[in-house]
């Protein structure tokens, strides 16, 4: 592990916490969880009773008052043995929790928070719709005002959590015809039942029959992904849902604003998945090559193994710094949003190559299940795709590069 | 009820270890130390009594400054407050150990102290019970349960073939072995309650006592195996090469 500026002690700590935890909870799971495609409750359980799923909140609300390079730490961590229960994590924290404690009232902050950070229940966040992904511009929920509540009726696709979540901040139109195109787009937050009840109700968390639920939000069918496959991503259904005024998330229509800052946040959060990916893929190599013999000699004292292994480890380090440097950024309040970019983008791209270099160095048995090296490899694809695409992540970085010139 | 634990600071299990230049210690470099796999089921041990019977655990460490580390795990996992003997290197003869953890030990009017059974960087098993000794304490060693009533204490230990079940009065001390317990994760809200939480440091002068270590070599690299064939048929030659070759039957 190198030594970077940004680690404390205490930041070590929380990387022995979840490296411990990730190798003899998850790690014995992943491959199952993965073929079967199952969520994994009893660890969201565990996550949740050692503080991993509200590590930055306050205590007051439920958190363990720890700081963002902490959180990141976590992701890494748990993406260096398995994508899935890393993108759970991050998802329900900065998509999920982040909005509602970033823009959220003191009351909405008291009512749902806690419940998310302790992991009681699961949160997730719905922005992307069949028309407006990337272009967020093409919203087309609607939320109608009726005086005394909104009537909100759309479609959000790929969410994560939408199946096993109960609570969701959801970006909707509140003018039909707004002067600027990402004018007049607010956040509300609404709540269903988990489409999981009676895993949840095994495990104890999950589920929370107290919570009011919105009438008219529900869960689409389950996509069938290539990779993190063990986490949940489904289509959340707006249906003639009544949503009090009181769930308006922040200021109407800043709902485009909002959304754009949890983004930059979530998008250190991809970089840290790709980045503990593409670690554990070099790690995986690293043990697989000095035990497997070819002609004699173990297939790591070949130049070309070397090689590749080099190229691996320097292109994971070169995104460490990157994904630190941004989470440093983000927590010391500095303008992050061109370093959140170049560090998903660059982590993300780095993590493509590190994984599909473990398969070939692994040969056959990495086109197998029985080596890791094949999920790794199929759950890194995503990073180059969710929470803004590479294209995107390089117009961002091109927009802050050209802004003093005048491109038309 | 007052507890103590003693607790060391060891090379993680994983570490490939490599010989030093001079031939009697172990290059640290890049080694990731952990609190002793052993000290952890006591540590978890302690916190089971006070949760179940209150006082406070406190944890006690003779080791290097990087010991801290060590003792914030500790306190990370739920124990209150951390003694740290800060020596310039911890000596090999568990006798100089354990009269300077005696002495500490002496004046904290502790219900029982616990112990890992070893420490798995030198194997020892000593320390526990010389501490006893030298306290005049009953004492029971390789636990793997223990229940605690008022003044007496009721512990089991596994001996050959059989459970031997060991009852003894308070203050005592016992040595954790594997099976105890399962030790807890220490959370994240331990992590950052253990900062605040009391660590502290007193310097201790220790003499080598009368061990030293001449020289240290890694064990020979296990020969390749050989398969001498598959299924029922090839029985008499693995007996035969187990008798002839290997001479283990």
């Amino acid at each position: 592990m190198s030594e970077l500026p940004y680690f404390t002690a205490e930041h070590q700590q929380v990387r022995d916490l979840v490296r411990d935890f990730a190798e003899s909870e998850i790690k014995p799971v992943a491959r199952e969880l993965d073929l079967q495609s199952k969520f994994p409750w009893e660890n969201v359980r565990k996550m949740g009773e050692l503080g991993l799923l509200g590590s930055t909140w306050s205590v007051e609300l439920g958190g363990a008052g720890m700081d963002y390079i902490s959180y990141i730490i976590i992701v890494e961590e748990l993406a260096r043995v398995d994508a899935s229960h890393s993108i759970t994590c991050s998802a329900h924290t900065t998509l999920g929790t982040s909005p509602i404690v970033q823009f959220g009232n003191e009351e909405q902050q008291q009512r749902y928070v806690p419940l998310l950070a302790s992991g009681k229940v699961l949160g997730g966040f719905g922005l992307t719709e069949p028309g407006a992904g990337s272009d967020a511009g093409g919203t087309e929920t609607f939320a109608e005002d009726k005086g005394d509540h909104f009537l909100i009726n759309g479609s959000k696709i790929f969410i994560t959590h939408a199946g096993v979540g109960e609570i969701f901040v959801i970006t909707a139109r509140t003018e039909r015809k707004p002067a600027k195109r990402t004018g007049g787009i607010s956040s509300f937050i609404v709540t269903k039942d988990t489409t999981d009840l009676a895993e949840a109700e095994a495990v104890g968390v999950g589920h929370d029959p107290d919570l009011v639920k919105t009438p008219g939000v529900t869960a689409g069918k389950k996509e069938d992904k290539m990779g993190w496959r063990a986490s949940d991503t489904r289509e959340l259904v707006l249906e003639d849902a009544v949503v009090p005024k009181e769930n308006v998330l922040g200021e109407p229509g800043k709902g485009f604003i909002n959304f754009l800052k949890t983004l930059d946040s979530g998008r250190i959060g991809v970089g840290a998945i790709a980045l503990g990916l593409a670690q554990g893929a070099l790690e995986e190599s690293l043990k697989y090559t000095s035990d497997r013999k070819q002609f004699g000699r173990t297939i790591a004292s070949f130049q070309n193994t070397q090689f590749a292994l080099a190229d691996m480890a320097t292109e994971i380090e070169a995104a460490r710094h990157l994904v630190y440097h941004a989470a440093w950024l983000y927590q010391n309040g500095k303008p992050h949003t061109t370093a959140a970019a170049m560090a998903k983008l660059y982590a993300s791209e780095a993590c493509m190559r590190a994984t599909t270099k473990a398969v070939q160095l692994h040969g056959g048995y990495g086109y197998t299940t029985e080596y890791p090296v094949e999920r790794m490899m199929r759950d890194a694809k995503v990073n180059e795709i969710g929470e803004g695409t590479s294209e995107i992540q390089r117009l961002v970085i091109a927009r802050d590069l050209l802004k003093d010139y005048a491109v038309a | 009820m007052k507890i103590g634990v003693c607790i060391k600071r060891v090379p993680d299990t994983e570490t490939r270890i490599k010989i030093g230049a001079d031939g009697k210690s172990i290059d640290e470099s890049g080694v990731k130390f952990v609190l002793n796999p052993f000290d952890e089921y006591a540590v978890e041990e302690a916190l089971k009594l006070k949760e179940q019977a209150g006082g406070e655990v406190v944890v006690v460490c003779l080791g290097t400054e990087a010991s801290q580390e060590t003792i914030r795990t500790a306190l990370a996992m739920g124990a209150d407050s951390g003694v740290l003997l800060k020596a310039s290197a911890v000596p090999l003869d568990p006798l100089v150990v354990a009269r300077a953890l005696a002495a500490e030990l002496e004046q904290g009017a502790f219900d029982m102290i616990l112990f890992g059974k070893l420490a798995i960087d030198d194997y020892g098993q000593a320390v526990g019970t010389m501490v006893a000794e030298l306290l005049g304490l009953p004492s029971v060693s390789a636990i793997t349960r223990l229940e605690v009533t008022d003044n007496t204490a009721t512990a089991q230990r596994e001996v050959e073939g059989a459970l031997e079940v060991v009852e003894f009065s308070l203050p005592a001390v016992v040595t954790a072995e594997k099976g105890l317990n399962e030790p807890r994760y220490p959370a994240l809200r331990g992590i950052m309650l253990a900062k605040k939480k009391p660590l502290e440091i007193k310097e201790v002068d220790l003499d080598q006592g009368g061990m030293e270590v001449v020289e240290l070599t890694l064990p020979p690299e296990r020969k390749a195996g050989r398969i001498v064939g598959e299924g029922p048929d090839a029985v008499p030659a693995l007996v035969d090469a187990l008798r002839n070759e290997a001479k283990v039957v």
